[in-house]
């Protein structure tokens, strides 16, 4: 990959290179685990296959519209209805892309396609703290992080599909947790990352969004309340900074 | 071990509008220099999708206004180990290990 930056001109940063992704890609491996394995569990409790849970894995790759899919397969929803939710849930990753796109803008289409096709939850935190923190984003970085976490994804899954019956339930372990306390750490690095000036700013903007969320919950779905108080609250973070 | 051309097609389907929304902002923001009011709106969005993030999860399944209380008592200490450390993974240990003792000793 380096050769086809030099190629295009790409400046690339020694500390920001593909094995530095998969390094940055480590902390959050137990997120992908844990939530992978349940993920092909509930696949299996819901009639797919194994081999269809690992198409959903390698084709979907998300793991709320993994757990949805399954969920409503179950139910015997019809197939608009299934395709349409899945587009609601994971249209979050749009506002994502949208955010870390300005920073391929000097890569090849291909690139651009790879790196927003890999995005997840998990990556976009890892690179947007890279970003919060001024380190140049490059796309070999991105690379790494982005295939390290895909792999680890497609083989969890494979495990809780085909050994799911006979792993002890993952909840008493604490492992879905893993997601939660992993969104906590990105979260606080990136305040970490805020100039102290503007400090008190963001603060009153996370209670924002609290509000927000718990308001929206009366009205939506909680995947329709992240994406309308992400958007509602990234507009009022612009019109009240000063 | 098989696959049934509709299931194919219906995770086919999936696959497709879940790449749309991700691959899109690249292709359109690759060829379109974006207004800075543009780039500080989308400078909030880390912060405020994570607060989201969050907050979904704490919030329960049985309707507005319910709380995942057992989620709520391990933030608290994992939110205070992340401010300390600054370390992603030394959290998201922190938390598991604290989820699964509060879990063991409440039953």
């Amino acid at each position: 990959m380096a050769d086809v930056h030099a190629s295009i001109g790409a400046e690339e940063n020694n500390e920001m290179n593909f094995r530095q992704g998969v390094r940055d890609c480590i902390p959050t491996l137990l997120g992908y685990i844990s939530i992978g394995i349940a993920a092909g569990v509930i696949g299996i409790a819901a009639g797919l296959s194994a081999l269809e849970v690992v198409l959903l894995a390698v084709l979907v790759y998300a793991g709320s519209a993994q757990f949805i899919f399954a969920a409503l397969v179950l139910e015997g929803s019809p197939a608009a209805a299934i395709i349409l939710t899945i587009f609601i849930v994971n249209l979050r990753h749009f506002l994502m892309s949208a955010t870390l796109a300005p920073h391929f803008t000097q890569y090849s289409v291909w690139q651009n396609i790879g790196s927003g096709i890999l995005l997840t939850d998990e990556t976009f935190g890892v690179a947007s703290v890279k970003t919060q923190q001024k380190q140049g984003m490059t796309a070999s970085w991105m690379n790494g992080l982005n295939v390290t976490a895909y792999i680890c994804w497609i083989i969890s899954c494979a495990v809780g599909a085909i050994f799911g019956n006979w792993i002890a339930d993952p909840e008493a372990l604490g492992l879905d947790f893993a997601l939660t306390s992993m969104f906590i750490a990105l979260l606080v690095l990136q305040l970490d990352a805020v100039e102290s000036t503007k400090i008190k700013h963001y603060i009153r903007l996370i209670l924002c969004i609290v509000i927000l969320m718990i308001g929206f919950s009366f009205f939506v779905s909680s995947h329709m309340a992240v994406l309308l108080a992400t958007i509602l609250g990234a507009t009022i973070g612009v019109v009240t900074e000063k | 071990m098989n696959v049934s051309l509709s299931m194919l097609l219906l995770i086919a389907a999936c696959a497709a509008v879940t790449i749309v929304p991700r691959v899109l902002p690249f292709l359109i923001i690759r060829n379109l220099k974006l207004p800075v009011l543009a780039m500080r709106w989308l400078s909030y969005i880390p912060i405020c999708i994570l607060t989201a993030l969050v907050v979904s999860n704490v919030l329960g399944e049985n309707g507005p206004l319910s709380f995942d209380w057992e989620v709520i008592a391990i933030m608290i200490p994992t939110i205070l180990f992340a401010l300390w450390t600054k370390s992603l993974l030394l959290t998201v240990v922190i938390g598991v290990v604290l989820m699964a003792a509060l879990r063991f000793f409440i039953g």
